[in-house]
């Protein structure tokens, strides 16, 4: 933990460098690679904690193919307007974030929970380890959940997030990004992501968005700006539509058991 | 049925849940799903622990179970529970040595099959979370059940005793997580 702090260069060459390998995978035949290399250095956090061995094909068995039951009553109306938990305003672009959770088939992924956290506008968590001299909201502290409606939408409104420094290299700063938890039908969809926003100059740099290597894998994290969304003199709209995994995992028969 | 090209929903990437879950995921009542003092009640703990044998403080555990006669849970209310309900998952995050504690049930076998609880695992650092299940069987009967348990006979024998909650003293079962290295955990891969 003592070591010198890798420069932005040298984790931009290390960053090239699988980007490089794995393009040229891709031209040889190769799978896209839709998910974030497990093991990926430029992130430093990975190297002690990815698994080595390969991980075990396994068919999901009953338990795999359910979720934990949530319901519209387990969650308050206002629990997805992160603007109002509090006596005042929160600083800051306020947005509203919406789309749909979708299974690999394009169906809904319906009345299931959806958990969001995030960094102020000033990029700064309410957690006690952040301790990054940014000012805390006292009007904002960054939690939301929403269960998904019957055809499969959300919407969530909140304040767009400030980009933040860590530590993994000297001067990383991670884009501004919303974190997404989300339970599918089966518990084989577990997701958990980040939400990004269009333009960021930061994406070049981010070993974790970076660590996803197919291009066109990772943009799949972008929201888009969506003028139809934005509301005249109060916020504006990003649309950011989610897909879990496929109904290979998913149990038919239990869709309607979410009510 | 579907409208819909397949080709047209390509999966989400994941990415990694991040150092500051803390104030949002954790929730009152998670690592409990039954109350320690209902007669059932078992300990099931373990540590995250990373490849050169450092617990993880910033992890998140979550398990998802049937309850001890097999049965799988449809009730609502996972993340308010009422403690009485049994619904079957619980969220747990690492202290600052790596340790997670639940109180629950030993799982029941659902269709025969030999009893586990699956096992989540999120940290900073993990770009995916990790699947695997804890078997609730005695170690010396793994070799058996490998004969019959199609996850189990595809792991590597001196794996699979990794998957193994072993019983560490009265209704208590240790569970511990190697994300890499000696020991390391069989993790599961179900998107194949």
């Amino acid at each position: 933990m003592s070591e010198t702090l890798a420069s932005q260069n040298e984790i931009n060459a290390e960053m090239a460098a699988i980007s490089s390998e794995a393009l040229a995978a891709r031209h040889d035949g190769g799978q896209p690679e839709l998910h974030p290399r497990r093991g990926y250095a430029p992130y430093r956090s990975s190297v002690l904690r990815h698994p080595t061995h390969a991980l075990v094909k396994a068919d999901p068995e009953a338990i795999e193919r359910t979720s934990p039951a949530f319901g519209h009553t387990d969650v308050d109306w206002y629990e997805s307007d992160l603007t109002i938990q509090h006596n005042g305003e929160p600083l800051g672009e306020r947005i509203i974030v919406t789309g749909k959770v979708l299974d690999g088939e394009g169906r809904p992924v319906r009345n299931q929970l959806m958990e969001i956290w995030q960094a102020n506008s000033a990029g700064r968590y309410v957690h006690k380890r952040d301790q990054h001299p940014a000012p805390l909201d006292p009007n904002f502290t960054g939690v939301g959940r929403v269960v998904t409606g019957d055809d499969g939408s959300y919407q969530f409104t909140t304040i767009k997030p400030g980009p933040y420094p860590w530590k993994n290299h000297l001067n990383a700063w991670r884009p501004a990004h919303i974190h997404f938890s989300l339970f599918g039908t089966a518990f084989t969809q577990r997701l958990i992501t980040q939400m990004y926003f269009p333009g960021d100059p930061l994406f070049a740099l981010d070993p974790i968005y970076q660590s996803i290597v197919d291009p066109a894998a990772r943009e799949r994290l972008i929201s888009s700006y969506d003028h139809d969304v934005t509301k005249p003199e109060w916020a504006t709209g990003y649309r950011w539509n989610i897909v879990l995994t496929g109904p290979k995992s998913t149990w038919m028969e239990q869709d309607d058991d979410h009510e | 049925m579907s409208e819909f090209v397949q080709a047209e929903f390509v999966q989400t990437p994941s990415q990694t849940v991040g150092p500051f879950y803390g104030f949002a995921l954790p929730y009152e009542g998670g690592p409990e799903l039954v109350n320690p003092a209902h007669p059932a009640a078992i300990r099931l703990h373990g540590r995250v622990i990373d490849g050169v044998g450092v617990g993880l403080q910033d992890a998140l555990v979550e398990i998802w179970q049937p309850d001890e006669n097999g049965e799988i849970s449809r009730e609502l209310g996972a993340q308010e529970p009422d403690g009485y309900t049994f619904t079957g998952f619980g969220r747990a995050a690492t202290t600052r040595a790596g340790d997670f504690t639940f109180t629950t049930v030993t799982p029941g076998s659902v269709g025969g099959e030999a009893p586990y609880a699956l096992v989540t695992v999120f940290a900073r650092g993990l770009l995916h979370h990790l699947f695997t299940r804890a078997y609730f069987v005695d170690e010396s009967a793994l070799e058996a059940l490998a004969e019959t348990d199609a996850v189990l006979k595809s792991v590597p024998a001196d794996r699979r005793a990794t998957l193994v909650a072993v019983a560490d003293g009265p209704r208590s079962y240790r569970f511990d997580i190697r994300l890499q290295g000696e020991g390391e955990t069989v993790f599961l891969d179900f998107d194949a």
